[in-house]
Formats: structure tokens, C-alpha cells, sequence
């Protein structure tokens, strides 16, 4: 892959965290880095397990390979490769890999000497993975708690879990995730949207700018939030979504075994109504 | 942001948070919860308890006090003895003696005991109406235990299954008629959103029961095939079959993985074996409310029916109460063989119980049951 003309300069030397010099260096367009070559190691390690996980099931079809996690009766310790053991591997090569991948772009933002946004952002959503797979497991006493690694297996297990506390829907920490995500594809739309516009005028005409974007949400909604605002926000509303599904499974099971209905009666007691 | 660089704007929410945080997890239970696994690993169909709650339910739900010792089988039949035994008429007096002491332990007030039920100056009149209740209930025992082992097995009901030492038994239902509504339109809560522990806290359906545990009714709304076609179930009726699982979950003390693989409520491949019991159980229930307690209504006297004048059922809390087998699945049958199928050496024929073959994919009609009347 060919680089463009400017880039070159962008590929500064040094700001690794571990390692030094020795993985400082770029394939291609990709940079390295200690964190690239575990992330490869990791996914590559983790992917070959899954497809012997697979060719250990009864089928190929894509939609129904399954590699389970342990059965309970393991609780916090080593299954048999065959019986739960894979699902374990995988486990920890995930994190493994999706940490390394995080601090790999620590890395390149040290290089740039810019924030390091988007890894934190990306840590959200690894938040999310250790939680449903590590720490909700470990409160809970045994790594079948986990979800398993297939198509329809891990939706079958979000059904059965949502399922253990009655009724999903009324878990306070679910509530708010999923007004995040929705509220999170809303502001995603709402700016593409107006980028796309000002980006397209009639043939002939100028692309527009800020004022137009500010002037046109200030027409139709009274407040334009600006340009740094909307990013400001989507990172707010899209980490938090990945936190508070975090929240609102770490919290079913360890926190909370009954339905999650019934979790309201403290609102149905308050005094001032009950 | 290291810890030493908090500016004093930053206590505040970090306060609000801490608070928020604290409130939220005031309403919950600590860390490790007991978990029973119950299908393939992986799958989420695991039982969920948290082990202080479930200790209270041990504590709750002690097994029946020690048996008496057996009596004597053989001799004179109770009818043959006594005057007016019409359902126990099959054992021998010393069992007959026996079940009637056994059932003061089970149901009457000890201040009481045989005079709950009986004159004493004449033990065959029929004066009391405890009496005559009594002897419609120990009907429908054998009832349970002889056409019904495909929900009781050889575990088998006596009084104690429901009773627990109490006149009335706990978590009998009433029909319930409902809050007071203002008129009009705010009249139509369309027998949702009221929460009670009968829905689980929810705003499905609050009274399920009347409408599902009676009469045959549809339970099962599920359309065969993807699209609605030919469905004529409604949404309402949703609400009435999820407010009954609510009630069947809370009743046995479960969550719906317990009956149900929820990657498809209706298949009954995927399902564990518990639901064909659960199934059987609420044609049961239904058989029992139609034929035994419902007719009971002019037995009763008038402190002992609900608030619309109907008389105590039974649902699955009656016996279960709160716990997946009523009292832990202790052995009710085995020390009680006379409340069992009536032996075919009794001296007046009992009428032979005719089984019914009952699959479970039979239709829901074609389980009515009205023998026993």
C-alpha cells in the first residue's frame, strides 16, 4: 500500500511503552509495536483455538458453531480442554488481544502527541467484554457463567440470562444502556447528516461551514450544540452506553437474583405514595 | 488526572456519583449468589439463589411432623364400623383412626383438634361445615394421587402438602376484582398495571388466574408459523399468559429458565422436562378449582369467601410456596398409603378411575377433565 505524500512525516520514532526500539517500526501502514506483535499473537492463537473448537462440534455452519465455557461444576478453575477449557483459552486471548490492541494505539497517540480518546473509548467496550466474561463469572463463583463464543449460542444465552431475572427490561442499568445506544445512532445521524449537507451544495456553490451547521440546528431545534460539542457528546453517550450494559449485567446475579420487577418495590414503598 | 490534581469543581459530581451509586446498590444483594446449572454449559439456563433467601425458605417450608406408626390393614372396614364414612370407607378402622389423627396435626387448631370438624357427641353428623368441606378436600387427595401422578408422581399430596398445620392454607387465591377506578376512559385498566406479588412487581396481567387456572384456556399463544397468520390471540392475552409465569415463577421459587430453553417458549423439544410437569400442573389446578373447591360455595360459610363472594382456589403457590417442590420434595404418599388410590378391596366399589392418555402436545381442551364430580 502506497503512502501518501504527507504521511511520512507523521512516523516519528520513540513513545513506547514497553520494549523501546525493538517493535518501533511499521509494516506497510501498519504500525508495530510491542502491542502489535502480542495482538497478533493473541488473535492468531485465539482464532486457531475457536476453529478447533469448532471442528471438535457437530457442524460448520457458520451460524451454529458453539465453543461453550466450562460447566458450572468447574467453578473458578481449569476445565478439560474439551469440556470448557477452549472457551478458557479464548478467554483470556481476547482480553489479551483486545488490551493490546488498546495500548497499541496508547502508543501511536504518544507518537502523535495527541490524547488518548480513542483507546479510552475502546477500553469502554473492552470494559464491557471483561465484564460479562471475567469479573460477572468470578462474583458469580464459576466461569460458566460466561457467555459462549457462536452466533446463535451467545444470542440463545443473552435470552436465557435476560430470562433469570423475569424480566429484563425493568433493570434500572439496562434501561439507561439502551437509551444510550439509541441516543448515541440518534447523535451519529443527526451530525453525518448535517456534514453530508454542508459537504454537498447545489453544483457550482462553495461547501459550507460552521455557521450553516450552527444556523441550521439553531433553526429547527432552537440550539446548535457546534463542532466540538457533537464529538464531545457522542464519546459521552456512546462510552456510557458501553459502561452501563457493563453495569447492568455485572449487576444481575452478583447483585441482584430475583426478577427484576420486583427490584422497584423500594420505589412502590416510598412513603409520600405507598 | 492523577488523584493529587482534584480541582473542588470535580467533588461534586464526583459526590452525586458516589451517592447514585450507593442508592442503586441499596436495593440489591451482595455477591456470590448459589447457582444450579440446569442445561447444556453455555446456554444460561441456570437457577439463580441467593443463599440467605434461600435458607429462609428451608426454614420456611419444614417437613411434616414424624408419621404415626402404620395400622393395622386388616379387620373390619371403616364403613363397616362406623356410620357416614363415605370417602375413607375402603381402610381399616385402625388406618381410618390414624389419617383422622394425622389430619388434626395437619389442619386443626390444637385448641380444637377432632371438635374442628366433628360433634363429638355424635362423630358421624354432618352438622359442622368444616366437616363436610373436610371431606370434599380429602376426595379431591385421592383425586390428586391417583390421577394425577403425572404432576405429584410417587411424591403424592396429603393435607400437610397445603395445610402446613394452618385451617385455611396459605396462598390460596381469591378472584380479584381489581383497585377502585374512577369512571370513563380511566376505567380501562384492562386488567393490567397494578403491581402485585401475584405479576412479580410487573404491569403484566394481576389477576391471571381467574381467567387461566378455572377453565380451559389458552396458555400457549405462540403462532405456528412466522407471520400472524390465522392467530387470533390478542395482546391482552399476552399479558394474562406472562402475568401467570410470573405467578408460576415466583410461586415455585424459580426463574423461567426453570421450565423454559427461552431460545423458543413454545418448543417443547428444547424444553427441559420440568414444563411437561408444570403443563400437567395447571390442568391439574384447573381440574381441582372446577371440581372440589368451586362447588364448595354454599358449604362455606360467608367469612371464608373473597372479596366478590367466591371461595378460596388453589394455584401452584398452594402447595409449592415459594419452593420448586413443595417442601423440598419430601416424600408425602409413602407413609400415607391410605390417602392413595382407593385399595380394590374396599367393601363398596370405588368407580374406576378411566386414564386418559395426555400427551403434552395435546390441545388444551383436550385435557378438561371432569371426572370426580
Amino acid at each position: 500500500m502506497s503512502m501518501l505524500s504527507f504521511e511520512r512525516r507523521y512516523r516519528v520514532r520513540g513513545g513506547t511503552l514497553v520494549g523501546g526500539d525493538l517493535f518501533d517500526f511499521w509494516i506497510g501502514p501498519f504500525y508495530v509495536g510491542f502491542f502489535g506483535v502480542t495482538t497478533a499473537f493473541c488473535a492468531v492463537t485465539g482464532t486457531l483455538l475457536l476453529i478447533y473448537g469448532a471442528a471438535l462440534g457437530p457442524t460448520w455452519n457458520l451460524w451454529q458453531i458453539n465453543v461453550a465455557p466450562p460447566d458450572l461444576k468447574y467453578g473458578l478453575g481449569f476445565a478439560p480442554m474439551r469440556e470448557g477449557g477452549i472457551w478458557q483459552w479464548v478467554t483470556i486471548l481476547a482480553t489479551g488481544a483486545f488490551v493490546s490492541w488498546a495500548l497499541r494505539e496508547v502508543e501511536i497517540c504518544r507518537k502523535l502527541g495527541i490524547g488518548i480518546h480513542v483507546p479510552v473509548a475502546f477500553g469502554a467496550a473492552i470494559v464491557a467484554y471483561v465484564t460479562l466474561e471475567v469479573v460477572r463469572p468470578v462474583l458469580m463463583g464459576a466461569w460458566g457463567h460466561g457467555f459462549p463464543y457462536g452466533i446463535y449460542s451467545h444470542l440463545d444465552w443473552v435470552s436465557n440470562v435476560g430470562y433469570q431475572y423475569l424480566h429484563f427490561h425493568y433493570n434500572p442499568a439496562h434501561m439507561i444502556a439502551v437509551s444510550l445506544f439509541f441516543t448515541t445512532t440518534m447523535a451519529l445521524g443527526l451530525h453525518s447528516s448535517l456534514i453530508l449537507s454542508v459537504s454537498n451544495p447545489p453544483r457550482g456553490e462553495p461547501v459550507r461551514g460552521a455557521e450553516h451547521e450552527n444556523t441550521f440546528y439553531r433553526d429547527a431545534v432552537g440550539y446548535s450544540i457546534g463542532a466540538l460539542g457533537i464529538h464531545r457528546l457522542g464519546y459521552l453517550i456512546s462510552v456510557n452506553a458501553a459502561l452501563f450494559s457493563a453495569l447492568c449485567i455485572v449487576l444481575s446475579g452478583p447483585f441482584w437474583t430475583k426478577g427484576w420487577p420486583e427490584w422497584w418495590s423500594w420505589w412502590l414503598n416510598i412513603p409520600v405514595w405507598k | 488526572m492523577s488523584a493529587g490534581t482534584f480541582r473542588r469543581g470535580h467533588l461534586a459530581p464526583l459526590a452525586l456519583g458516589a451517592l447514585a451509586g450507593a442508592l442503586l446498590l441499596a436495593g440489591c444483594e451482595r455477591p456470590p449468589p448459589e447457582a444450579v446449572q440446569r442445561g447444556y454449559r453455555g446456554t444460561g439456563m441456570v437457577q439463580v439463589y441467593n443463599p440467605r433467601d434461600f435458607a429462609k425458605s428451608v426454614a420456611a417450608n419444614p417437613p411434616p411432623p414424624p408419621a404415626l406408626p402404620p395400622a393395622v390393614a386388616e379387620g373390619p372396614r371403616a364403613s363397616q364400623a362406623f356410620k357416614n364414612v363415605q370417602v375413607l370407607s375402603d381402610l381399616s378402622v385402625g388406618e381410618l383412626a390414624r389419617v383422622m389423627l394425622s389430619m388434626t396435626q395437619w389442619v386443626a387448631p390444637q385448641a380444637q383438634q377432632c371438635a374442628y370438624c366433628h360433634n363429638l357427641n355424635d362423630m358421624a353428623s354432618d352438622e359442622l361445615y368444616t366437616k363436610r368441606v373436610a371431606r370434599r378436600m380429602l376426595q379431591m387427595v385421592r383425586e390428586v394421587n391417583t390421577s394425577w401422578t403425572s404432576h405429584v408422581a410417587q411424591t403424592g399430596v396429603t393435607c400437610y402438602t397445603c395445610h402446613r398445620g394452618q385451617q385455611v392454607p396459605t396462598q390460596a387465591w381469591f378472584t380479584n376484582p381489581g383497585p377502585h377506578q374512577p369512571g370513563g376512559l380511566h376505567a380501562t385498566l384492562a386488567g393490567k398495571n397494578v403491581p402485585l406479588p401475584v405479576n412479580g412487581m410487573s404491569s403484566l396481567a394481576y389477576d391471571p388466574l381467574t381467567e387461566l387456572l378455572i377453565k380451559p384456556a389458552d396458555v400457549k399463544l405462540t403462532g405456528e408459523q412466522a407471520l400472524p397468520a390465522g392467530n387470533r390471540h390478542s395482546l391482552k392475552q399476552t399479558y394474562t399468559t406472562y402475568g401467570l409465569m410470573m405467578y408460576m415463577s415466583g410461586a415455585l421459587g424459580v426463574n423461567c429458565t426453570y421450565c423454559h430453553n427461552t431460545h423458543s417458549f413454545k418448543e417443547w423439544a428444547s424444553s427441559p422436562p420440568t414444563r411437561v410437569k408444570a403443563w400437567y400442573g395447571i390442568r391439574m389446578v384447573r381440574q381441582l378449582n372446577s371440581n372440589y373447591l368451586l362447588p364448595l360455595h354454599d358449604v362455606l360459610p360467608p367469612e371464608r369467601l373473597g372479596p366478590t363472594g367466591d371461595v378460596a382456589k388453589v394455584g401452584c403457590a398452594t402447595c409449592h410456596k415459594g419452593v420448586y417442590k413443595p417442601v423440598f420434595g419430601a416424600p408425602m404418599l409413602k407413609d400415607f398409603p391410605e390417602l392413595g388410590p382407593p385399595r380394590v378391596v374396599a367393601a363398596p366399589p370405588a368407580p374406576a378411575a378411566k386414564p386418559v392418555a395426555r400427551t403434552a402436545d395435546a390441545a388444551a381442551g383436550a385435557a378438561r377433565d371432569t371426572r370426580g364430580r
